[in-house]
C-alpha cells in the first residue's frame, strides 16, 4: 500500500535553532499516526511541514505518492485541526464549515448540503446558523473537526485538538476521534504531548525530543521496550539505573514501576536492591512507593503496587525490591 | 465620605465638558440671530435667513465639494496604502522595523506646519502647480497614519491561524484576503476612514501649504474672518462642519465597539 506521508531527512531551521533536525518517518495510509514530545521538541513543526505552513531547509516531503515540499497548502490533499480551532469569527457554524466548498466554487445548494451532512456527523445539528462565539468549547472542536473534513481530505492533521478541553470532555472526544477514524478510514497524523492519550489512540507513535525522532513504534512496544531515557521516562514513568548499581555491565536500564516488588526487611538475593521507603502514596487502586536506595542514597526508585499490601510498608522503614531480570530494559546510550 | 468626593469630581468633569463645548454653543446660538455684526448677548432676535444666504452661496458650495473631494481622494488612498502596510509590519519582525513605524507615524505627530513647509518646497521643486492633487497628498500624509494604526491592531488582534485554516482548506492568498482577513478587519477600515475623512475634512495648515490659489472650507473660514460679510453665514456653516465630521467620529466609535462585544474583548 502507498504510504500517506513519507519525510526524508527534512530538517527546518529557524535561525540558529533546528526545529526539526534530519527526520525521516513513513505514515501508512489509513493509520493513526501519533507526534509525541514534550513542548519545543518538533512535533508542532513537523506537522505544519507536512500541512505545508513551513517550508523545509533541506529534505523532501512526499505525500500520496507526490513530491510536496513546494507545494502551499491550498495545493495539499491535506487539512488541518488547529490547536486553537482557528474558526471563522464572522462566520455561522455552517459558513465554516462549508469554506473550503465555497472558495472551490461548489454551489450554495449543495456545499449546505454537505455541509450539513458533516455537522450531523460531528452531532451539531440543529447549531448551523450559530457562530462560534455562541458555541461551548467542545462543540467548536467538532466545528473544526467538520469543516476540515468537509473536503473528503485522505490525511487529516490534528495539533493538539483535545489541548483546550476539560479532562471528561478529551477522554470522550478520544473515543470519538478514533471511531471516527475508523469510520472514515482516512490516515490521521496526531500532534500532542499528552503521552497517554497518544498510547491509547495510536497505531504508531514517533516520540520527539529537541528535533529529532527518538523511537518510532507500536504503542505497546514503547512502553515495554523503550530504547532510549527519554523516551522511557517520557512515555509512562521509569526508574532509569546505571548498569553497575545492578551488578550488570555498563550503560543504563530502565524498569517500569509496576514490575518492582516491594517487600518489608531486608532479604537477600539476586535481582533485589535494598532500600529505604521514605514516602507512601495511596492512589486509589494502587499505592506508590518512593525508596532511595541504602547504599547510595541519591538515587530514588518508584514502585507501584496494587492498593492491598502495605501491611508493614511505612516510611522509614527498609525494603527489598526485587525484578524478574526480563523486566530490565537496556537502554541505547545517547543524551537524555 | 466616597459619595461627596464623587460629586466634587463630578462638578470638576461638569465644569470642564462646559470649558470644552461652550464656545461650540455660541455659535450654535449665533447662527440664528437677527443682527449681522456683533455677538450682541442676548440676541435681538432670532432668524432662519442665513441658512437661505449660506444655501445661495456659490463660493461656500465650492468650498464645499472641494473639502469632500480632497477628503474622499485622501482617504482612499489611505485606506489602500495603510492596509498594505499594516499587513507587511504587524506579523514579521526585521532589522529596522520599528525605525519604519515611528517614519510612518511620524507625519501626524509631527507639527502641521513643517509637514506642510516640506511638502511645498518639494512641490515647487518638482515643478508642480499647487492644486486638488497637491492637497490629497498632503492630507493622505497623515490620513494614513490612522487608517495604518485602526487597522494594524485588528490584524495583531485577529488569530493568524484563521489565515492559515483558510490556506488549507484551499483558498488562494486572494480568497483568503476577501473572505477571512477583510471581514475581520472590515470595521476597522471603516472606522479609520472616517477618521481620516474627518482628519482632512478640517485640516488648516498643511493645507495652506500646498492648495495655492484652491480654497478648501476651513481655508473659507479663515479668509472670511479677515472681510466679514453676513457673520452669521460662517456660524450656519460651522454647524454644518460639525455636523460632517461629529457623525464619521461616532459612528467609527460605535463600530470598534461592537467589534469588540462580538469577540468577547478577549483575545
Amino acid at each position: 500500500m502507498q504510504n500517506a506521508v513519507e519525510l526524508k531527512n527534512v530538517s527546518c531551521v529557524f535561525g540558529t535553532v533546528h526545529a526539526v533536525d534530519h527526520i525521516s518517518l513513513e505514515v501508512l495510509a489509513g493509520e493513526f499516526f501519533s507526534l509525541l514530545g514534550p513542548s519545543g521538541s518538533g512535533k508542532t513543526t513537523c506537522l505544519r511541514l507536512i500541512a505545508g505552513f513551513e517550508r523545509p531547509s533541506s529534505g523532501s516531503i512526499v505525500l500520496l505518492g507526490k513530491d510536496a515540499a513546494s507545494l502551499p497548502p491550498y495545493a495539499r490533499e491535506v487539512n488541518t485541526v488547529f490547536q486553537d480551532y482557528a474558526l471563522f469569527p464572522h462566520m455561522s457554524v455552517l459558513d465554516n464549515v462549508a469554506y473550503a466548498l465555497m472558495v472551490r466554487g461548489i454551489g450554495r445548494l449543495e456545499r449546505h448540503r454537505r455541509a450539513l451532512e458533516l455537522l450531523e456527523m460531528v452531532k451539531l445539528r440543529g447549531m448551523e446558523k450559530r457562530r462560534p462565539a455562541e458555541l461551548s468549547g467542545g462543540q467548536r472542536q467538532r466545528v473544526a473537526l467538520a469543516r476540515a473534513l468537509v473536503n473528503k481530505p485522505r490525511i487529516l492533521l490534528l495539533d493538539e485538538p483535545l489541548g483546550a478541553l476539560d479532562l471528561k470532555l478529551r477522554e470522550e472526544m478520544q473515543i470519538e476521534l478514533k471511531s471516527l477514524q475508523r469510520q472514515l478510514g482516512i490516515t490521521f497524523v496526531y500532534v500532542t504531548h499528552d503521552q497517554s492519550e497518544a498510547l491509547s489512540m495510536s497505531d504508531r507513535v514517533a516520540v520527539f525530543n529537541r528535533g529529532r525522532i527518538e523511537q518510532l513504534d507500536s504503542p505497546k512496544k514503547l512502553y515495554e521496550y523503550p530504547e532510549t531515557e527519554f523516551v522511557a521516562r517520557f512515555v509512562g514513568s521509569a526508574n532509569v539505573l546505571a548498569g553497575k548499581e545492578l551488578g550488570l555491565d555498563g550503560g543504563k536500564f530502565a524498569i517500569r514501576p509496576e514490575r518492582i516488588r516491594i517487600e518489608p526487611g531486608r532479604i537477600s538475593g539476586t535481582n533485589s536492591l535494598v532500600g529505604r521507603l521514605i514516602d507512601v502514596h495511596f492512589l486509589g487502586s494502587q499505592t506508590r512507593y518512593e525508596v532511595t536506595l541504602v547504599n547510595n542514597s541519591t538515587i530514588r526508585m518508584t514502585v507501584v503496587a496494587p492498593a492491598g499490601g502495605e501491611a508493614g510498608l511505612e516510611a522509614g522503614s527498609e525494603v527489598t525490591l526485587t525484578w524478574n531480570p526480563g523486566s530490565l530494559r537496556k537502554l541505547r546510550e545517547g543524551e537524555a | 465620605m466616597r459619595s461627596s468626593s464623587s460629586i466634587g469630581l463630578k462638578i470638576a468633569a461638569g465644569m470642564g465638558l462646559l470649558f470644552l463645548h461652550f464656545p461650540l454653543l455660541i455659535i450654535l446660538l449665533y447662527a440664528f440671530t437677527s443682527e449681522d455684526k456683533t455677538y450682541k448677548f442676548p440676541p435681538p432676535g432670532l432668524t432662519l435667513k442665513w441658512f437661505a444666504i449660506a444655501a445661495s452661496r456659490n463660493d461656500i458650495w465650492e468650498a464645499l465639494f472641494l473639502s469632500v473631494k480632497v477628503a474622499a481622494a485622501a482617504t482612499l488612498i489611505a485606506l489602500v496604502l495603510g492596509t498594505m502596510v499594516a499587513a507587511a509590519l504587524y506579523r514579521s519582525s526585521f532589522f529596522g522595523k520599528d525605525s519604519i513605524t515611528l517614519l510612518l507615524i511620524l507625519p501626524i505627530a509631527l507639527p502641521g506646519i513643517l509637514t506642510g513647509l516640506a511638502l511645498l518646497t518639494s512641490i515647487t521643486r518638482a515643478g508642480l502647480d499647487p492644486g486638488f492633487l497637491t492637497i490629497v497628498v498632503g492630507h493622505a500624509t497623515f490620513c494614513i497614519v490612522v487608517v495604518f494604526n485602526n487597522v494594524v491592531a485588528r490584524l495583531r488582534r485577529m488569530s493568524y491561524s484563521q489565515i492559515e485554516a483558510s490556506m488549507d482548506l484551499g483558498a488562494d492568498a486572494l480568497q483568503t484576503f476577501r473572505y477571512v482577513v477583510l471581514p475581520n478587519i472590515a470595521t476597522a477600515l471603516l472606522a479609520g476612514g472616517m477618521l481620516a475623512f474627518a482628519l482632512s475634512f478640517d485640516e488648516v495648515i498643511v493645507t495652506t501649504f500646498t492648495a495655492g490659489k484652491e480654497e478648501t472650507l476651513p481655508i473659507w473660514f479663515l479668509s472670511e474672518l479677515f472681510r466679514p460679510r453676513d457673520r452669521p453665514v460662517t456660524n450656519v456653516v460651522a454647524i454644518f462642519v460639525i455636523a460632517v465630521t461629529l457623525l464619521p467620529i461616532l459612528l467609527s466609535q460605535r463600530l470598534t465597539q461592537s467589534f469588540e462585544e462580538m469577540h468577547g474583548g478577549g483575545k
